[in-house]
């Protein structure tokens, strides 16, 4: 007699709920992405902006105070390309439009394509910052040796923490073209 | 103490119609491990798997600690030295730590709540054999074009997934293997404890290690499901063009961070609240006193478990967090300093006006005491984030989390591997070669690990093979710890052959002061016991009685 029917019932019963518990992290396991992605796009946390062009907001200028933007890029992640940022600090009134200029050049001879994706420090201010034109939207294609200008066309929104008196948009170079080949750049 | 009568029922009694989960002829040979399903033998399949890997893990150590003897790089290049700080890690963790503990936990829990075996014992040996399958395959990377594993134990992406070595699939199909196993053991414990326990015997009868034990695998059950999913996210960035950490296509690295965290918190508390049930057995069997605040213990468990779920951020400080958040998580963590501090507090308490006698395992118990705190204190420093900005990602972090581990949970895996070893082989461990271990064991922990609390403190970071020449003098002292700390286990491998082979005999209660039902079976314990469930009388066996 080494264990009593009512013990086999009861482990079975266990088990059926441990079971049940582990199936439920799981799927608070997935449901975790999309969650924090909410949670970062609500509290703008991890300095990402918007993804597409945004209106601009329409609460007038605010005269009373100046945000310096800061403008830096970054490359370096396999793409020959070169991103400078020709207005590096802008001063704005919030609810201003300014428009900022970038050059990318292409520097071997090689037609590819990237991709700048940018990120607003402190990243409280992220949602504070509107874009109503933007590079960053879709990726950019470049002949080899090529270099074009591109405008940056953005508003510092009034709602923006007062606290806040430098905003820093960091742009970094992506390669897209080999991303789409190999599903995954790498050296 | 369970009545003597019990000791009738223990004939080994091998392959009878009850079994239905053994084969009708026992199997010999390499193919009777095999096959077991027989708890102790997976418990010393575990225990012995785990003794291999902390050697396997130690020599990857070694590598490390030659490589730092002085500034410059002397005798491996980065690239393998990168591989082999995450190697050990990897190894320590979820192969020599963690499976020791399963290997307790097989070997005692059955016996200490007085059940015949594991409630699910053909699990039992699944859940084993995952594990050479799984380090198996992670140590073969080593031997793979591009090399194993090198983006540190926490492996961080992107340096995980775009920066990674071809071979990163394989580590994460070995760390699934390893999950899978982590969760069918918690299953079949949890399943014993709620199920098996003798007749009388509450909750709160249980022995500490069983109640450890039992919160440990409820954190399991929660926290191997998110590590399974963060590293199945790895996979899918590397082989199938997902972006979940990767910037470029819409995903974020921080959230790696965050996914990591949430798994790896709770599971530094998976190593060491089994060591806590451990150490709980141990001092007042020497004490020859009851334990001081039996509920308390368990209170202050499970509070220190479900804090773990609220602080994993505490990681993460320099990643720019907002101050809202590091203020909470830097207060949640410093709460776990009060069920913790309840803690210390019952074992001193425990062995205040005791007969305090100082064999092997108390020594370890003793040590265990000391240094674990060392290593809480440090953590409170790495708490309190104006702070941690200045330790993070330096060698006083090494210092921290090795004196938890190290002096923490390998001291009580050896304590207890020398209390229980009476019962496991029959024979008492060696207490001469015993106390060598201890002694060269503390003196090595010590000089390896003390001098980096300061060169942690004067700037060195982590995971370098090379560093600044004013760091040269601690880092040598480290090294000779290190290789001090090293070679001494292995009196332990010459302990246990030793016991294993023959020795004084020991009797059923082979300590004194010991309790528990475990000691009221025969030293060595028969392959079979507590095939009739043995009496328990709450008011005299308790370890909770009045």
């Amino acid at each position: 007699m080494s264990k009593s029917q009512s013990s086999d019932v009861g482990v079975k019963r266990t088990v059926r709920k441990t079971l049940w518990a582990l199936m439920g992290m799981v799927l608070f396991t997935i449901a975790l992405v999309p969650l924090y992605d909410v949670f970062c796009e609500v509290t703008g946390l991890n300095g990402k902006t918007a993804t597409s062009a945004q209106v601009m907001s329409a609460q007038g200028r605010d005269e009373t105070r100046w945000v310096r933007v800061q403008l830096v890029t970054r490359s370096g992640t396999g793409l020959p390309w070169r991103l400078e940022a020709l207005d590096q600090v802008i001063a704005v009134h919030p609810g201003e439009i300014a428009q900022a200029r970038f050059r990318f050049t292409n520097t071997s001879d090689v037609r590819s394509s990237g991709r700048a994706v940018p990120s607003v420090s402190p990243s409280q201010g992220a949602r504070h910052f509107r874009k109503m034109e933007c590079f960053c939207f879709q990726e950019q294609w470049l002949e080899g040796g090529e270099s074009i200008e591109l405008p940056l066309v953005f508003q510092v929104d009034p709602a923006l923490p007062a606290d806040i008196q430098t905003l820093t948009l960091a742009y970094t170079l992506y390669p897209m073209s080999e991303v789409v080949a190999q599903g995954g750049y790498r050296e | 103490m369970a009545s003597e009568s019990t000791h009738a029922v223990l004939q080994p009694n091998v392959g009878t119609a009850e079994h239905g989960h053994h084969p009708a002829q026992m199997p010999t040979g390499i193919m009777r491990w095999v096959l077991t399903t027989n708890h102790k033998e997976i418990g010393s399949l575990y225990l012995l798997f785990s003794l291999l890997m902390l050697f396997v893990g130690g020599s990857m150590a070694l590598v490390i600690r030659a490589e730092l003897f002085q500034p410059g790089l002397q005798y491996v290049q980065p690239e393998f030295f990168n591989q082999m700080t995450t190697m050990h890690g990897l190894i320590m963790v979820f192969g020599a730590i963690m499976p020791a503990f399963v290997g307790l936990a097989n070997w005692m829990i059955p016996m200490q709540i007085g059940a015949p075996d594991m409630a699910l014992p053909r699990l039992n040996n699944f859940s084993f054999w995952l594990l050479p399958v799984a380090f198996g395959i992670l140590l073969s990377t080593l031997l793979m074009e591009g090399g194993g594993p090198n983006f540190g134990w926490t492996f961080y992406a992107p340096l995980s997934t775009t920066y990674a070595p071809p071979s990163t699939s394989f580590f994460i199909m070995s760390i699934h293997l390893a999950g899978i196993s982590s969760i069918l053991g918690a299953i079949n414990i949890i399943a014993t404890i709620l199920n098996l326990r003798t007749p009388g015997m509450r909750l709160m009868d249980m022995s500490l290690f069983v109640w450890t034990w039992l919160i440990t695998a409820f954190l399991l059950i929660a926290v191997m499901p998110v590590l399974a999913g963060v590293v199945t996210m790895m996979l899918l960035d590397i082989n199938f063009g997902t972006s979940f950490f990767d910037a470029a296509g819409g995903g974020d690295p921080v959230l790696f961070q965050h996914l990591f965290w949430f798994f790896g918190h709770p599971e530094v508390y998976i190593m060491i609240l089994p060591a806590f049930g451990i150490v709980s057995l141990i001092v007042p069997t020497f004490a020859r006193k009851r334990l001081f605040g039996y509920a308390s213990m368990v209170y202050a468990t499970a509070s220190i478990a479900l804090l773990s779920f609220v602080v994993w951020a505490h990681h993460m400080f320099t990643v720019g967090l907002p101050l809202t958040a590091e203020l909470f998580f830097m207060y949640s963590t410093m709460l776990i300093a009060v069920p913790t501090g309840v803690k210390v507090f019952n074992w001193i308490a425990t062995l205040f006006r005791g007969s305090i006698s100082f064999e092997v395992p108390m020594l370890f118990a003793l040590g265990f005491i000391v240094m674990f705190t060392i290593g809480g204190l440090s953590g409170v420093m790495l708490a309190i984030v104006p702070a941690d900005f200045q330790y993070h990602d330096t060698y006083f972090v090494v210092a921290h989390f090795h004196y938890v581990l190290v002096p923490g949970a390998l001291f009580a895996i050896l304590a207890g591997a020398y209390y229980w070893m009476p019962k496991w082989t029959g024979h008492y461990a060696d207490e001469t070669l015993g106390r060598w271990h201890f002694w060269l064991s503390v003196i090595g922990v010590n000089l390896t690990f003390f001098p980096m609390h300061f060169s942690g403190l004067a700037g060195m970071p982590r995971r370098i093979p090379d560093y600044a020449l004013q760091f040269a003098d601690f880092n040598m002292i480290s090294s000779i710890g290190g290789f001090l700390f090293g070679f001494s286990q292995l009196i332990f491998v010459w302990v246990l052959v030793k016991a294993i082979r023959g020795g004084e005999k020991a009797p059923a209660k082979a300590w004194e002061g010991a309790e528990g039902l475990e000691w009221t079976v025969p030293c060595p314990a028969p392959i079979h016991t507590f095939e009739t469930p043995p009496k328990f009388v709450p008011e005299v066996d308790s370890p909770s009685r009045h």
